[in-house]
């Protein structure tokens, strides 16, 4: 959401606003001058530029003025705003593109020692021993599971199910993790292949482990690797598709907004110094992380916890600090508005509290933002590379440190680089057997030396060929890189793979950020961005912990020193001398044995051949190559696969990988349910319902209510038994023949005040407003510029310069708007203003023939007569003791009455009136009967039987159009040749010879008996139909062309198969010489 | 309209709602305050703010009118609120309209002078207690931070979709008040229980 500064208000949300088109385009000072096509011009014409564009906003929802700003039509930057009047800024120039990120290093991913011999003593024997927890069924638990690595809290087990087999594991588990700590690797199957398909990774980036959650709530497609385990919890394994509930959601899901300096997202090594750096400065920061605790990547690697401990600590009673874990930041738009989703309940499974939101989204407003996102390991495509026990190494890692797993017993390393050794010497310790590390570099450097001394074989220059297994992986064999027969075999149900590792640039690019290929890293890495933000840490490329850290604890400084606080010195562990470093190997495919699939993408069963189809059939864009083959288009969307597309695809064209870039990153970075996105905008919260102060009465009484915008208005008044049509009927006789009352209360009201008020109306209404007497009131239209009526209503003189005028019920908004407009863009000169007192003003309709002698038994101070108080007059007086505003004004023909006053009196008045009319058989009648009595007036509304393309002229209100006037609004459209011909559609009667047969509205009409064949000539549609107590019969009204020049004509109509003859008439049908209105 | 003379007791638009805005506040245990503050003088004025009637009319009502924008003016039991650059909402106790309109109307003479009586345009509902700003936060897109949004501070904008007037009272504790058009006044109530159901 764009930041829009008002002028006056300051920076606000773009929703509080409205775009009024291009600014500085006057209203031509004579009009009728203007030839048509000049005309024409200045209606329909507007510039279209890319770049900076000057135009007119409206703060609508705030302080109502309307101003200019100039925005770059191709980034929505507001590049200035300022007030109507004054002249656009000379020369407005971009804000600079944000300096390029901090990326510092050469090597990709976090490589950090092995773990020191101490952890030796944690060896646990191949075969596993029985877990602590007592073993259930005679069931061995968790055999998979390490007797002191790791940070569940193994004094509490739990119990959870999966493909209806019954686990146990330990609160801080995941689902993989316990899954895998009894020996399940196997998650699910391919979704289109069908293979088996195990845990492959350790978070969100999961292809593989995507499962359905059964219970406490179904949840289709949630990766295994993400969700916390909780008691009770089951789950199943999906083929690769998940199924929706079919039941409501019973959760509470909710959203919020805040507002900080600086928004750190991701608690890693980058972010917590990020954190620490500015915590304490008195700076509003927010610290979000998707995983339970923070940490990061060092969670996985088991490093410097202390520290993490100590500053989260820190960050937890800081002042001004929130951190917000289990909360995922999705999306990331225009002027640092993040969207972050936080999963509060889920971990706690059926004992998620009832008044506690599940999910909350954050709507997050952060003045600057460092993303410490951390980086996805990536795999590498080589053959049969899919089998339950294919792992990335530094998933296995952190398995086993996060969570005490071995993933498997006996493991081969696949490698390109660096990073895999610290996951293999760590698992090698931890009691995994490491048979071999299959280097796919012809040298491997000081991390090699040290898993030798380990005692761990490394062949360089070699690479997997193939691998065996059908549920669980058995056995891998590996080969010089470069051939694809032969090899040595080893026994593994555990291959560890590095391709290398993507910087999580999602966010960024999201921002707008641009990202480039970097040489050394041998993958994409944010550039430059306009948004204020910074990328630290493995998110930049940077691949060491002390590189990390100060990379973060700067981007933390500089943020908040940016918005004027004081950083202090953050406190970062002391990070050991690592091994030196040997540059990755930028490799995406491996050769393999013949015939066996390697795949790309996983969740897609997207392989090296269909990527070389897609390249085949001429395919040249990864964009393109996405959408032939699916590739990076699953729920996961390629977070493991993308780059390795993007470099697959590459090699299949034979250009370089920095050549092709990769796919667009759009939001949500993860998928978030519709649930969390609907919040508490469902149900009756769904719209703001607006009601009359006269709601609960009609309640009471049985009113069935229609929605009018957002208002709920009384639709009739269904006694027992009756359906609408009767009801409409009854009610309908009461107005016409005894007295009936409604809540017109929703009417919009304006009261317009100033020495200029009857000028502004002039020039507002098509008719002449200034000639109107104090006392007086008169029936308006107004137009738009185009000569379509917009809205119509009345007009009252309160005083010489003040009137009160009303609007259409849905319109009143819309006509306080249009009249702010003229006032503050084009006629700043005239001395009058707008007030809304739509509200103010309750307003009862008094209707029929016994309508005066009711008002007169309740209003002894006001002569009713008809000499006295007549047609189109207002007088104040009191009613039933209320003061009160009278107006005889009738849309219904009858005589009637308008009682307006204070709404805090509405119900006594009304209450008054239905006493008073009990004799005469007073009835309440709702919208429906308001439309059928105006329509047999022939009176249209607005919107009803007007949709833009209607003139005053073709609704029969020439009457209203005012020829005296030089100008108003419209009146230059209304002699454009187009509006002026004879054949527009007119607004007629019609009357099916039939009288009972009802023809639905928007039912079209043609000449002939026999429809010709197609194209048929329409020539019109009904636009309101109605069945009329008073006419006894059927009857519409309809838009045709020349209709008033039909009268009299048969037209047909087709309804359903039939064509139903109508006679054209004229569209007042009922007392056409006004006998009625005077009572 | 001088002798006005109800048959029965004025009903606020959130009179019904008055039982379960109290019901919440109780059970909120101190943490939210919700309550409607029904039926108070709420006059609309709009005049030249560079021109001669905006001091006369700040010394006739001893009340300044706030020429910074989104700010409000206090003095004794009345308050003006900053609505636009010529444009303000005067709140006072109940049933002080006419005489505030006269005495506007009087102090500006000659000088153009806009005053409406739009005392039942909107109700105002009292939102306080340490959790008010939370409660807030769910639906109002404006940063309500002491140190954006304190004392003196007023705002028009949108809080669960309906347009509001934001006002903060004189200290943070005190809360906000909430002024919203009368129809959009249940649904807001309604939006208010639900925003508070964490705290209550």
């Amino acid at each position: 959401m764009l930041l829009i500064p008002c002028p006056w208000c300051g920076p606000r949300d773009e929703a509080e606003f409205h775009y009024g088109g291009q600014a500085h385009v006057p209203y031509p000072e004579d009009p009728s001058a203007l030839t048509d096509e000049e005309w024409a011009r200045y209606l329909f014409f507007r510039d279209n530029p890319k770049g900076p564009f000057a135009e007119r906003w409206s703060h609508a929802a705030g302080c109502r003025r309307w101003f200019n700003a100039v925005r770059d039509t191709s980034t929505n930057e507001i590049l200035t705003v300022y007030r109507t009047g004054e002249e656009r800024p000379a020369s407005i120039e971009p804000s600079p593109v944000g300096a390029p990120p901090h990326a510092a290093g050469s090597r990709p991913g976090p490589a950090e020692p092995a773990r020191p011999a101490a952890f030796e003593s944690g060896i646990v024997p191949a075969e596993g021993k029985p877990e602590a927890a007592p073993p259930g069924e005679g069931r061995p638990t968790q055999p998979f599971r390490h007797p002191t690595l790791g940070r569940v809290h193994r004094d509490e087990v739990l119990t959870f199910t999966f493909d209806g087999v019954t686990y146990q594991g330990h609160r801080g588990d995941t689902l993989a993790s316990a899954l895998l700590a009894n020996g399940v690797v196997q998650a699910g199957t391919s979704i289109k292949l069908g293979r088996p398909r195990g845990i492959f990774s350790a978070g969100v980036e999961e292809p593989n482990a995507v499962v359905q959650i059964e219970e406490p709530f179904p949840e289709p497609m949630l990766p295994a690797t993400a969700v916390e385990l909780y008691d009770g919890l089951v789950a199943s394994s999906l083929p690769g598709q998940g199924r929706l509930a079919t039941a409501p959601d019973p959760a509470r899901y909710d959203a919020v907004h805040a507002h900080c300096d600086l928004l750190i997202v991701g608690a890693g090594p980058a972010g917590l110094a990020a954190a620490e750096a500015a915590a304490g400065s008195g700076a509003r920061v927010i610290l979000a992380d998707d995983r339970p605790e923070p940490g990061g990547s060092l969670l996985g690697t088991g490093e410097h916890l202390d520290w993490v401990d100590a500053v989260t600590a820190r960050l937890r009673t800081a002042p001004e600090v929130r951190v917000l874990g289990r909360t995922t930041v999705f999306g990331y738009y225009d002027d640092n508005h993040l969207l972050a989703v936080e999963r509060r309940t889920h971990h706690l499974g059926a004992a998620a509290p009832e008044n506690v939101s599940r999910e909350r989204v954050w709507r997050i407003r952060a003045r600057r933002v460092v993303l410490a996102t951390g980086a996805h390991e990536r795999s590498l495509a080589f053959a049969d590379n899919d089998r339950p026990g294919v792992m990335l190494a530094a998933s296995a890692r952190a398995h086993l440190h996060r969570h005490g797993v071995l993933p498997g017993r006996r493991a081969v390393v696949l490698t390109t680089n660096d990073s895999a050794y610290a996951a293999a010497l760590d698992l090698f310790a931890a009691g995994v057997d490491v048979a071999v590390i299959a280097d796919t570099r012809a040298e491997a450097g000081e991390w090699a030396e040290r898993a030798r001394e380990a005692g761990i074989e490394v062949l360089t220059g070699h690479a997997v060929i193939g691998t065996d297994g059908d549920a669980r992986l058995t056995a891998v064999t590996v080969a010089p890189y470069g051939e694809t027969e032969g090899g040595r075999e080893f026994a593994a149900d555990l291959l560890l793979v590095s391709g290398g590792w993507n910087p999580v640039a999602h966010l960024f690019s999201q921002a707008g950020g641009r990202l480039r290929h970097d040489e050394a890293l041998g993958t994409f890495v944010p550039d430059t961005c306009r948004q204020a933000v910074e990328v630290a840490g493995g998110a930049s490329g940077t691949p060491d912990l002390a590189g990390a850290l100060a990379q973060g604890a700067a981007a933390g400084a500089r943020a908040i020193e940016a918005e004027g606080y004081t950083a202090g010195t953050p406190r970062l562990p002391q990070v050991p001398a690592q091994p030196r470093p040997t540059p990755p190997q930028h490799l995406f495919t491996v050769p393999g044995r013949a015939g066996a699939p390697r795949f790309v993408d996983l969740q897609r069963d997207v392989t090296v051949d269909d990527l070389a189809r897609a390249t085949g059939a001429g395919l040249r864009s990864v964009e393109h190559t996405k959408r032939y083959t699916t590739a990076g288009t699953a729920n996961d969307q390629g977070k493991t696969s993308g780059v390795l597309a993007s470099g697959v695809v590459a090699e299949l064209l034979g250009v370089d990988v920095s050549a092709l870039g990769t796919t667009t990153f759009r939001p949500p970075y993860t998928p978030v349910s519709f649930a969390a996105l609907a919040g508490r905008d469902r149900g009756v919260l769904h719209d703001p319902v607006r009601t009359t102060a006269l709601h609960e009465w009609h309640v009471a009484h049985g009113a069935l209510f229609e929605n009018v915008g957002q208002w709920k208005r009384p639709w009739y008044y269904p006694r027992d038994g009756e359906d609408m049509g009767t009801a409409v009927l009854r009610e309908c006789r009461a107005a016409r023949e005894g007295v009936a009352l409604m809540d017109a209360s929703t009417l919009g009201k304006i009261d317009v005040q100033g020495p200029d008020a009857a000028v502004f109306l002039d020039r507002l209404y098509t008719n002449m407003m200034s000639t109107l007497k104090v006392g007086m009131i008169r029936y308006g239209v107004m137009c738009r510029l185009d000569g379509m009526v917009f809205d119509d209503g009345t007009v009252i003189r309160l005083a010489p310069d003040r009137f009160l005028v009303t609007t259409t019920t849905g319109n009143a908004a819309t006509v306080l708007d249009w009249m702010e407009e003229w006032l503050q863009t084009e006629w700043p000169e005239l001395r009058v203003h707008c007030t809304s007192v739509t509200e103010q003003w309750a307003t009862v309709a008094l209707v029929g023939p016994r309508s005066r002698d009711v008002l007169g038994s309740l209003a002894p101070d006001l002569a009713v007569a008809n000499d006295d108080f007549p047609f189109m007059a207002w007088r104040e007086t009191t009613v039933a003791g209320i003061g009160a505003r009278v107006c005889r004004i009738s849309f219904s023909g009858e005589l009637a009455y308008e009682i307006n006053v204070s709404p805090w009196e509405a119900l006594a008045l009304w209450e008054a009136l239905y006493e008073a009319g009990a004799p005469h058989g007073i009835t309440p009648y709702g919208t429906e009967t308001m439309h059928v009595l105006r329509a047999e007036k022939g009176y249209p509304i607005i919107g009803q039987d007007t949709d833009g393309t209607v003139t005053p002229q073709d609704l029969g209100m020439g009457w209203a159009v005012s020829k005296k006037k030089p100008d108003f609004i419209g009146k230059r459209s209304h002699a454009r040749a187009d509006t002026a011909r004879p054949d527009r559609k007119h607004l007629v009667g019609l009357l099916p010879e039939d009288p009972g047969t009802f023809l639905p509205e928007g039912t079209h009409l043609v000449a002939d008996s026999v429809l010709p064949a197609p194209p048929v000539p329409m020539l019109g549609h009904v636009t309101s139909s109605y069945r009329s107590a008073a006419l006894g019969r059927t009857f519409a009204l309809a838009l045709i062309k020349g209709g008033r020049d039909r009268v009299g004509e048969r037209l047909y109509a087709p309804v359903g198969d039939r064509l139903v003859p109508v006679t054209v008439a004229s569209p007042v049908l009922y007392d056409p010489e006004g006998a009625r209105r005077d009572g | 309209m001088a002798d006005t003379v109800p048959t029965s007791a004025p009903r606020s638009p959130l009179g019904g709602a008055a039982a379960r805005l109290a019901a919440a506040t109780r059970a909120s245990a101190g943490a939210v305050r919700l309550a409607e503050l029904p039926f108070l003088t709420q006059v609309n004025v709009r005049l030249d703010a560079k021109g001669p009637a905006a001091d006369a009319v700040g010394l006739a009502l001893d009340l300044p009118l706030p020429l910074e924008p989104n700010t409000v003016v206090r003095a004794g039991e009345s308050t003006a609120l900053w609505l636009g650059p010529d444009e303000w909402l005067l709140v006072a106790p109940p049933g002080r309209e006419r005489d505030l309109e006269t005495r506007i109307r009087d102090a500006a003479g000659d000088e153009p002078v806009s005053v409406t009586d739009v005392s039942a345009q909107r109700t105002t509902l009292l939102v306080a207690g340490p959790r008010a700003r939370d409660v807030l936060a769910h639906g109002c897109p404006l940063d309500l931070h002491p140190r954006v949004f304190g004392p003196g501070r007023c705002a028009q904008t949108t809080l669960g979709r309906t347009q509001v007037v934001l006002v903060a009272r004189d200290e943070p504790r005190a809360g906000f008040w909430v002024l919203v058009r009368s129809s959009f006044a249940g649904h807001l109530a309604h939006w208010l229980l639900d925003a508070a159901t964490e705290y209550v």
